[in-house]
């Protein structure tokens, strides 16, 4: 199966294909945001405080004048930033982890999979707060604690399949060849544990921008200036009685991204199922 | 083939344990043959008589918990292939000796084209580009007889029937100029007429390249129309070994006779019901104390169940370990066989 049938399989699921456009264009406001803002996100009018929405300002003003549509695009970058960065660490750590685990098993896997038992046992916001806490309040560090959250479903998705590939006759075809522990995990067994790795890291993306928000809510995450969808809601919900509004904007954004993440994902298992059919 | 030539593979007292909760088991239990060049040598047994763990011994790929004793020795071309390092024994693999599979099935790598998983061992082996692997590959998928080999070098193995994909395995077998082949049951997921073309195959392969093929199977009729050698085991030890007209013709092991017995003829008067050998293989770990195949003879005397017989020469011309067969000569009685009908 080439990523070229794959792509295809999951532009022709509906909501798939709006979910990865969605996202596209997020990721593509994530790089270029800073070069079309209307406004500078954080620049104060003190004249025009709480602006109703208009022609001037798309989405109005919050408590400071600042533009919201402005800070609307900005957070986007965080929020993009924040859910990649997150799946790269258990995608570069958690996953190698997992093959080694399963291919070599015996010490390696005892000594990984007692490490990734020790991370989740901890509920995970409260391990991504403690690790922020302890590296120092950013938006980076709390991206790292996200990756270190998520690391253990990499690992041991990772080395479940790897058990289920290492015992195919074609890996033992493989060593019969003359191939080497290395070449095996880098040629047999990765491109076969790929699927569902790339679907867990597309729910995973989503639930990395919710963990940001959350963080950033909580004040552990971005912080003033930088500007993440997170803090927005922080910042409207102190301001709830005066103007509800201000929260529904980061609010909506971070529902859509999120929904559009996971419909990616189910549009991804369903094209990477060699059993696909169309729905 | 000359006898004095020194042979390509030489398994000498091929002894292997594993140790178990309940004690101690031999699935190999000092096996000796030896493979010219050139040569196919069939090794015929039931499921557990020891054929796989022999030949993935050879390959050194036995799991860990396979433990070898003091005197085995796998001699390949004067190499002990038991006391290499795994990074030595890499370098054999795939280049020197190479495997076929029973289920050519599973046996290929589902994510990868059929040209790449051919190429795969040269470029482990041969310091050469991919891209020229590939030319080899091509070149070897027209040898193994695949129709349009050049637009088949980038399918997947799901885009091809099982005959096809067994030439493919047979290909990448053959991608290194190894000079021994290990079948390990080659056609048994195949059906009849794939069967044919397969071994035919393999014969053909044999004759213009020189490669000897140990062929591991419980077919006969494999056997008959392939091999030169046959060596048949059962419960992990050799019991008669000749060539193929001699073991067809004359089989002088009462387990060799039933297994000839049980195929069914193809010509000559009609049997109501298929002989076939009372019992079943014995368990393991509660081997008889004399001839592993006594529980089942219907010769065997007392002597049979105190020592064990060991492979001896016949006037015949096989190797027997039977103690009937060997005392008495023509002893069990002339026997006639189906085999003539297979031959």
């Amino acid at each position: 199966m080439s990523i070229g049938t794959v792509f295809k399989r999951l532009m022709a699921e509906r909501l798939a294909f709006f979910s990865f456009i969605f996202l596209m264009v997020l990721v593509i406001i994530s790089i270029i945001a800073p070069f079309i803002v209307p406004y500078d996100p954080i620049e104060q009018d003190l004249m025009k405080v709480m602006a109703s929405p208009s022609a001037q300002h798309w989405l109005g003003t919050d408590e400071l004048g600042r533009d919201i549509f402005s800070r609307l695009l900005m957070g986007t970058k965080s929020a993009i930033q924040a859910g990649l960065f997150a799946i790269l660490i258990p995608l570069c750590i958690g996953v190698p982890m997992g093959i080694l685990s399963g291919y070599l098993g015996g010490v390696v896997d005892d000594i990984f999979m007692r490490i990734v038992d020790g991370i989740i046992a901890i509920p995970a916001i409260l391990l991504a707060l403690g690790i922020t806490g302890a590296l120092g309040i950013s938006l980076w560090n709390a991206m790292i604690a996200i990756g270190i959250v998520f690391t253990p479903q990499f690992a041991r998705l990772a080395r479940g399949q790897t058990l289920q590939i290492r015992s195919e006759p074609y890996v033992e075809a493989a060593k019969i060849s003359g191939a080497g522990a290395g070449w095996i995990m880098l040629k047999h067994i990765i491109p076969n544990i790929a699927p569902p790795i790339v679907v867990q890291a597309s729910f995973n993306l989503s639930f990395a921008i919710l963990v940001e928000a959350s963080l950033s809510f909580l004040g552990m995450g971005a912080q003033s200036p930088q500007i993440s969808w997170g803090n927005m809601i922080q910042q409207a919900y102190s301001m709830i009685n005066m103007n509800a509004w201000m929260i529904v904007y980061p609010g909506l954004a971070i529902i859509l991204t999120v929904l559009a993440g996971n419909f990616l994902g189910d549009g991804l298992r369903l094209a990477l199922d060699p059993k696909y059919r169309k729905t | 083939m000359s006898e004095k030539e020194e042979p390509l593979l030489e398994v000498k007292d091929l002894e292997t344990f594993i140790p178990t909760s309940k004690g101690e088991i031999k699935p190999v239990n000092g096996v000796s043959f030896s493979i010219n060049k050139g040569e196919i040598v069939a090794l015929v047994g039931e499921s557990g008589s020891g054929k796989s763990v022999s030949s993935l011994s050879i390959m050194g790929l036995n799991a860990s918990a396979i433990q070898y004793s003091k005197d085995s020795s796998i001699a390949f071309k004067g190499k002990d292939l038991l006391k290499l390092k795994e990074k030595e024994m890499r370098k054999i693999r795939g280049n020197e000796v190479a495997m076929i599979f029973q289920d050519p099935m599973f046996s290929l790598n589902p994510v990868h084209p059929i040209g790449r998983q051919i190429a795969e061992s040269i470029v482990l082996h041969k310091k050469v580009k991919y891209k020229e692997a590939l030319v080899t590959a091509l070149d070897l998928l027209n040898k193994v007889g695949i129709p349009d080999a050049k637009r088949r070098l980038n399918d997947y193995p799901h885009q091809l029937s099982g005959g096809m994909r067994q030439r493919v395995m047979i290909a990448m077998a053959l991608a290194c100029d190894p000079q021994l082949i290990i079948a390990d049951e080659p056609t048994t997921a195949l059906d009849v007429t794939i069967q044919a073309q397969i071994l035919n195959l393999l014969r053909k392969l044999q004759q213009e390249s020189g490669i000897a093929i140990l062929l591991i199977t419980h077919d006969l009729g494999v056997v008959a129309e392939t091999a030169d050698r046959v060596l048949v085991m059962y419960c992990g030890k050799i019991v008669e070994e000749g060539t193929v007209e001699d073991i067809f013709e004359n089989p002088l092991h009462p387990y060799t006779r039933g297994l000839l017995a049980s195929v069914p003829a193809l010509y000559g008067p009609s049997k109501e019901k298929l002989d076939t050998i009372p019992g079943v293989v014995p368990n393991p770990l509660e081997l008889p104390k004399g001839c592993n195949f006594v529980t089942r003879c219907s010769y065997a005397t007392e002597k049979c169940s105190q020592n064990a017989p060991t492979l001896l020469e016949h006037p015949a011309g096989n190797m027997v370990a039977c103690w009937n067969a060997l005392e008495e000569e023509g002893g069990i009685g002339h026997y006639e066989t189906a085999a003539s009908s297979i031959t």
